[in-house]
């Protein structure tokens, strides 16, 4: 959910739509905004799935540091979805287990 | 190579501070900056600073950190954005990789520097209750970039875990942008921040759970709610105290930690302080580590607030240009001299007593060597 109205910063501000898509889901974001940004904004909070477990994992530390939220961005694993801004045409794809499938 | 007097590294406010001091006594100052929005974690901070004027008291800390900017860029400082530095050797020579984030392959660089002012900020610290890896609980500082930057919600439904001035801020800011915070815990028995901020989400109706941590969060694909009990003075929990709270999101504000891996990276000895966030790079008072040429400022050397980054960076900006070489010593002393003041100020009263005393103890554990 975007802060459209925000008593300090005032309203959200007009921005160039760039389209990305997520699992094979196309959905908009605004240029310039994290991966992240995008995401939540769609309400989508799963990042990857952890290798042994099979957990859920999503943003934790918004600072690149903590990499729960590391998707397949463009083909390449382990990008730091929190860090990363989104580009127009961006394929990204929910981090399986490496070698497995996830249970989604 | 490359070669500049000082090279900072960080673009927040004890970064930037540096380079504008070190650059008015004349130095060649390069500013390495891995995020690609200079400010460090001022960007979020949409509140008004408290103290006195000379610290930028009723000015957004948003804005500060794009004053500072410009400031050092206007006295000629060079920065670079989207610039990590994986690597010092000698207290002199940098690798960096340049346009990691923004360009899928990076530029790697050599920098020599003269001398190196470590400003590299810290991080939040965690803390491990039972779920607390599902989607859904996240640092506080980690929510107010999401609401406060990217302009996004994390969640509509908040329980904030710490009562310190982050979690009372963000729970505010919280509500500000929307979403509802159903109560603020914490294990102490009493607030840990200041009273104002205290006072905003009261009277907005949040409860403040005090005596009480988070057991559980519980969910599937992601948190559907926060279990939280009641602990006894050891903190143990107190049979049949739980209560729920249906919540999307749990934000942990138990504090930060320096982050100090270029810090250990350059030999810098540590010292423990759990006032100042745990371990430190034992610095003087002019903010140089025990490596020579190495100065620290900044939530790296100890967390504090960002008025007191801030004159920490100018001490470290005015050692940096002195070990360089620059500079003419009276003036370097004098203005040392009254950043020392300003930082005493900023450390005396019920909040600052503490810091005051613990940084005291820092500067002695690196005179007894």
């Amino acid at each position: 959910m975007r802060v459209l109205k925000h008593p300090v910063l005032g309203d959200l501000l007009d921005a160039a739509k760039v389209r990305i898509s997520v699992d094979g889901i196309q959905i908009e974001a605004r240029e310039g905004e994290s991966i992240q940004a995008a995401l939540l904004a769609s309400g989508i909070r799963i990042s990857r799935y952890t290798d042994k477990r099979r957990e859920p994992r999503g943003l934790f530390c918004a600072i690149g540091q903590c990499t729960d939220c590391v998707m397949v961005v463009d083909g390449t694993p382990n990008v730091r979805t929190c860090v990363t801004r989104v580009r127009d045409g961006m394929v990204i794809e929910t981090q399986a287990p490496a070698g497995g499938d996830h249970a989604k | 190579m490359r070669s500049v007097d000082v090279a900072v590294i960080g673009a927040g406010p004890a970064g930037l501070s540096a380079a504008i001091s070190a650059r008015r006594q004349g130095a060649d100052v390069l500013v390495i900056e891995q995020n690609p929005k200079p400010g460090g974690q001022l960007i979020k901070q949409i509140h008004k600073f408290f103290g006195s004027k000379e610290h930028g008291a009723g000015i957004r800390g948003i804005r500060l950190g794009e004053s500072l900017y410009q400031e050092a860029l206007c006295t000629g400082v060079r920065v670079w954005l989207d610039a990590s530095v994986f690597g010092i050797f000698d207290a002199s020579v940098l690798l960096v990789a340049r346009g990691l984030l923004e360009n899928k392959s990076a530029s790697k660089y050599k920098v020599h520097a003269k001398s190196i002012v470590l400003a590299t900020g810290a991080s939040e610290n965690s803390v491990s209750f039972a779920g607390w890896t599902l989607p859904g609980v996240m640092g506080a500082g980690a929510a107010q970039t999401m609401i406060n930057v990217e302009r996004v919600l994390p969640g509509k439904k908040t329980l904030i875990l710490g009562s310190g001035n982050v979690g009372l801020i963000v729970g505010y800011q919280m509500l500000q942008a929307g979403a509802d915070v159903v109560a603020v815990c914490d294990a102490q028995r009493k607030i840990g921040g200041y009273a104002v901020h205290a006072a905003k989400l009261s009277r907005a109706g949040v409860p403040f759970r005090l005596g009480f941590t988070v057991s559980r969060a519980l969910g599937h694909a992601g948190v559907s709610a926060a279990e939280i009990t009641k602990v006894d003075e050891r903190w143990k929990p107190i049979p049949d105290s739980t209560e729920q709270f249906d919540v999307d999101t749990i934000c942990i504000a138990a504090g930060l930690k320096p982050y100090a891996k270029l810090a250990l990276m350059a030999g810098c000895r540590m010292v423990y302080s759990g006032i100042l966030g745990g371990w430190v790079p034992a610095h003087d008072r002019c903010m140089m580590s025990s490596v020579p040429g190495v100065f620290v400022a900044g939530d790296l050397a100890g967390v504090e607030e960002a008025s007191c980054a801030m004159e920490e960076g100018t001490l470290a900006g005015l050692g940096s240009a002195r070990f360089a070489g620059l500079g003419e010593p009276g003036e370097i002393a004098e203005l040392s001299h009254r950043a020392e003041k300003r930082l005493r100020e900023l450390r005396m009263g019920r909040f600052g007593d503490h810091r005051q005393h613990a940084k005291n103890l820092i500067v002695e554990a690196l005179s007894r060597g």
